[in-house]
């Protein structure tokens, strides 16, 4: 046994190598990057003994997961919650085919979006994929359940749910580390049709996992990770998921007089659920997240006990929990607070001094003053910074690789032209696809690929698309001659402003790609080759 | 014992840093310790803050109450500044006068640090000026936590052994340079008490 300082995260990764993990897949997202990250630097990994490696998107990493786990050793698979999205056609599947070794998926939700879309609450596909879900308490907790969770994967045979949010993930702890097993040895399916999911074969499958929900229930009642702490003052129970139980307790550092049920694992346990309810006159839901325990406590129609949450305002609807607002809920005191002065301004992130991207983008400012604003439709990275000042120079941020598919629904609706800017990374992760279509329809749109060979915003992992856009384009049917390769860098404006004109002035699919290293991963590199000299 | 610490910066000038030395710190000392950080987007260039807590009890959450924190530490005044609802009603602000500007509308720094002395319990000095007088520009941010350190109430011996474990395959040079730093910060820090 060792005590190491771990982020979440980390401790969800060595969680996984510790308990014998054979492959770790994933596509960078914050808060989810640095599991991988982990593994990448492990022993384990290094020595070839754990496959750990970036894909081109969730889907691909979740369908590698499913064919390690064909072979029956354990994987892992690892996202942001909207990554789930991605994944969902594999991952909805997933329970039907059941697994061979066990399979863990991961998803690092980010309620009050530090650095998302959106805060959908990821324990929703665990329910609607009707598979059992973990979310730790604390980092400790997360090292723990690793093993159990690839465990209760091959003991109940289907995929495992690990739900995490930002300030787990990004929380460091100490971390008591247990025994490292060995991972499993190749085997094929005792049923060589498990995997195959032909209607017959899926409508028999679907069954037995409806059949084994009993067997997902007594997992939670009986596994030690849900707690009921029973307390005197039986006026109020408190339920809490998550990390909500530490908001909690932080209120209580000399213990609680009410009855507490604290949930790490889904399904609800629904003995201790009962308990609480049966026993308490009211209860108190804290979710860290959607207030899905509190929706199925009150049911449609909210006709019985007094419950209180985040759906009757006790608790704000949305955003992340917090001590004092735990407190605020159970109508303790919280310390009159000082004032900021009026004086500190606002300080959003921006574009790096050096980025690239700046100069792409204050090369197509140019080229649109011609044709007028809303035009621009740009996707998820470092890139979508320009939305703000100074650069404004995009219109849309939706989801991975929507730019260029609402670039060409945008022109099919008459904006002609429309511009796509979309990054390397994202490119490859959702864009081919759409940009196929538009070759097919032959849309009059310009598609901007900033190729700055990495996957920038999540702190410069390998891009799946280094050195391949030209020919990715060429494949998918983008005309040779409207393939252009440009510097993005202020001594070539003017020339860069020239190509991306012409380009608009084509009445079909171009791609223009602005193509510099990005300025973080080049001072590393530098600074890693200078390290390197002086030994 | 316990110290709750809001550490205050901009993304990229390495407060994680300064938070790894007091971790360190703090474990070896045989605390309880929990940090959280940002990462992701507001990494460039954003206002970026990162709780840490060291306690002898166990510690439930993450993240400090509002109120509650017994010390700010901005390595950029307007950042310390930004969290001053975190504080607690006689907790310490401990700032870098240097301003980092990387906005338009950066506002008036004298306005800025007569705010920070407006505060009964403020320690301000200028870490660039100091860490530059030492030969690096790059020891700032450890001047910043010597300035701290006889807040936060663990033995200088502590912080040794952690920049030893932090800084040790840079070398000896680099760790004494790292250790005077502290000291020259815990110097300034002493003319406020």
């Amino acid at each position: 046994m060792q005590k190491i300082v771990l982020l979440g995260d980390e401790a969800i990764a060595q969680g996984a190598i510790d308990a014998g993990v054979s492959a770790v897949y994933a596509y960078p997202g914050t808060p989810s990057t640095e599991i991988t990250e982990y593994v990448m630097r492990s022993k384990e990994h290094k020595n070839g003994d754990v496959v750990a490696t970036w894909t081109s998107n969730e889907k691909t990493a979740f369908e590698a997961s499913i064919g390690v786990s064909y072979a029956g050793k354990r994987t892992m698979v690892c996202m942001k919650h909207v990554g789930m999205n991605v994944a969902a056609d594999a991952f909805m599947n997933s329970p039907i085919t059941g697994v061979n070794g066990g399979l863990v998926v991961v998803s690092a939700d980010d309620p009050s979006m530090h650095s998302s879309q959106n805060e959908q609450d990821s324990r929703y596909y665990g329910k609607f994929a009707q598979i059992p879900v973990l979310e730790p308490v604390n980092q400790q907790q997360a090292y723990d359940m690793m093993a159990y969770a690839f465990d209760m994967s091959e003991r109940l045979n289907v995929p495992v749910l690990m739900r995490i949010t930002t300030r787990l993930a990004h929380s460091r702890a100490d971390v008591h580390t247990g025994a490292k097993r060995a991972q499993n040895e190749m085997k094929l399916p005792k049923d060589p049709r498990q995997f195959v999911l032909l209607p017959g074969i899926a409508r028999k499958q679907y069954k037995m996992l409806l059949d084994d929900m009993p067997k997902q229930l007594k997992e939670s009642e009986q596994a030690g990770f849900n707690r009921y702490l029973d307390g005197e003052d039986k006026s109020l129970g408190i339920l809490t998921t998550g990390i909500a139980y530490n908001y909690l307790m932080e209120n209580f550092p000399d213990g609680i007089k009410h009855p507490v049920l604290s949930i790490a694992q889904y399904p609800l346990p629904l003995d201790m659920l009962r308990k609480l309810y049966d026993e308490c006159d009211s209860i108190l839901v804290a979710e860290e997240g959607y207030p899905i325990v509190e929706e199925q406590l009150r049911g449609a129609l909210d006709n019985g006990k007094k419950i209180m949450g985040r759906l009757d305002g006790t608790l704000p609807r949305d955003g992340e929990l917090n001590p004092n607002l735990l407190a605020l809920a159970l109508h303790l005191s919280v310390p009159e607070v000082n004032d900021v002065p009026k004086v500190v301004t606002q300080r959003p992130p921006a574009l790096c001094a050096g980025c690239p991207h700046t100069d792409s983008y204050t090369a197509l400012n140019m080229v649109m003053e011609e044709y007028g604003s809303g035009r621009v439709f740009s996707d998820i990275g470092c890139y979508t910074l320009a939305a703000l000042e100074p650069l404004q120079s995009i219109n849309s941020c939706v989801d991975m690789g929507a730019s260029i598919t609402m670039a060409r629904g945008a022109a099919d609706a008459g904006i002609v032209p429309a511009v796509a800017v979309i990054g390397d990374s994202t490119f490859t992760h959702s864009g081919m696809t759409g940009l196929l279509d538009a070759v097919n329809a032959k849309a009059p749109i310009t598609v901007l690929i900033l190729d700055n060979g990495t996957t920038g915003m999540t702190g410069g992992q390998h891009s799946q698309a280094t050195g391949k856009i030209e020919q990715i384009c060429k494949g998918l049917g983008v005309e040779e001659e409207h393939i252009k390769i440009i510097n993005p860098i202020k001594k070539y404006h003017m020339e860069n402003v020239k190509v991306i004109q012409d380009e608009l002035h084509y009445n079909g699919v171009s791609v223009v790609i602005p193509r510099r290293e990005c300025v973080i991963t080049l001072t590393a590199r530098l600074r890693a080759n200078k390290a390197k000299k002086q030994k | 014992m316990r110290k709750d610490i809001i550490l205050g910066g901009v993304g990229g000038q390495g407060i994680l840093t300064i938070a790894a030395t007091i971790g360190t710190a703090a474990v070896d000392s045989g605390l309880f310790l929990k940090q959280s950080e940002v990462h992701g987007m507001s990494q460039r260039g954003g206002d970026v803050m990162s709780n840490l807590r060291l306690s002898s009890n166990e510690i439930f959450s993450d993240l400090i109450p509002e109120g509650k924190a017994d010390l700010i530490i901005g390595v950029e005044p307007m950042e310390a500044l930004r969290h001053l609802n975190m504080l607690k009603k006689d907790g310490w602000l401990i700032t870098n006068k240097k301003p980092f500007i990387n906005i338009p509308k950066y506002p008036d720094v004298d306005s800025l640090l007569l705010a920070v002395e407006d505060l009964n319990h403020h320690v301000s000095l200028d870490a660039d000026r100091i860490a530059k007088e030492l030969g690096t520009l790059k020891v700032a941010n450890m001047v910043m936590l010597g300035a701290a350190i006889p807040f936060v109430g663990l033995d200088f011996s502590a912080y040794e052994n952690a920049l030893n474990i932090i800084f040790g395959k840079k070398g000896q040079e680099i760790i004494a340079l790292n250790i005077e730093a502290l000291k020259a910060g815990i110097k300034e820090a002493e003319k406020f008490l």
